[in-house]
């Protein structure tokens, strides 16, 4: 099946709802093994028993900054393809990202205290994750404030790809400036240096995350299309009278 | 029992407030299903049809 006969509508729903148990069931099934892990999982020598929030809380980032790249993916959809389909995958990303990238802010401030002394500190990683944090809330009022889809779409995609600048800025932060959040130790040049012992745990929490992610993302796609199909219903009846 | 030491409060919030903002997803997503399949089931009972119908097997 190509990509295009997906893009269809009907063709989408019909294939999601078959997918969509499947991607359920592997989603417990790797939370499962990934909490299995963490219970297992050694104490850091520095941090303590403190490192379990790492667990969360980094695979909670990666798919907060994922959500904004699938935004901007589906962006692109949007205004070079102008395909409803792609308006609907942006649209659903936005609340699943947000809460991500909320989980994320709330675990790091919870990590921060007893590590740091503080629940925050305005620094470049913090501040710019924070920023995303907003940006979510602004292309979600976006698309409530605009009651045309097709128009609300287009705002929605042009504000998702001028916030894509901040996905760098997030990412490299802790290198361009002075922060008191660590510099990147998974995701660098030179491998990682997290021990497997607690770095096995992590992949396999981000892979769940990441199942959670797409499985949520999937429904509420299939939830955006029968509004669209409320939507045009409504129309329907609405004109209904005056065409009799 | 896992010992979480001096900071177990924060370890125990912090996944809390996952499981709470993932349970608050999960729902939202899962109502929303529900309000939306059940308007589109009233239109159908009217005997409001979209304009492009529906393809094989297609519940609306």
């Amino acid at each position: 099946m190509s990509l295009i006969q997906l893009a269809n509508p009907s063709r989408f729903l019909a294939v999601s709802g078959r997918a969509l148990p499947w991607l359920s069931a592997a989603t417990v099934l790797v939370f499962a093994i990934g909490i299995i892990q963490i219970y297992f999982a050694p104490d850091d020598y520095q941090q303590g028993a403190t490192v379990k929030i790492m667990f969360i809380h980094v695979p909670a980032a990666w798919l907060g900054i994922f959500g904004w790249l699938l935004m901007s993916a589906a962006a692109l959809g949007t205004l070079v393809w102008r395909h409803p389909l792609a308006d609907m995958a942006g649209k659903a990303a936005a609340p699943i990202g947000s809460a991500f990238t909320l989980m994320c802010l709330v675990t790091g401030s919870l990590w921060g205290r007893p590590m740091w002394g503080t629940y925050w500190v305005w620094d470049a990683r913090l501040t710019s994750v924070l920023v995303l944090f907003l940006m979510y809330l602004g292309v979600i009022a976006l698309w409530r404030t605009i009651e045309d889809p097709t128009q609300a779409a287009r705002a929605a995609a042009v504000l998702t790809l001028v916030g894509a600048i901040n996905v760098p800025i997030i990412k490299f932060s802790v290198d361009w400036w002075n922060t008191l959040h660590q510099p990147a130790s998974v995701l660098r040049l030179g491998g990682s240096t997290i021990h497997p012992a607690i770095l096995v745990p992590l992949i396999v929490m981000a892979i769940a995350f990441t199942l959670l992610f797409l499985t949520l993302h999937l429904a509420a796609m299939r939830n955006e299309i029968m509004r669209r199909r409320v939507r045009s219903m409504m129309m329907l009846q609405a004109a209904a009278p005056a065409e009799s | 029992m896992m010992q979480l030491g001096p900071h177990a409060a924060f370890i125990v919030t912090a996944y809390a407030a996952a499981i709470a903002i993932v349970a608050a997803l999960v729902a939202w997503i899962v109502l929303d299903q529900r309000h939306l399949a059940r308007l589109l089931e009233e239109f159908e009972a009217r005997g409001v049809a979209r304009r492009s119908g529906r393809a094989d097997g297609e519940k609306w």
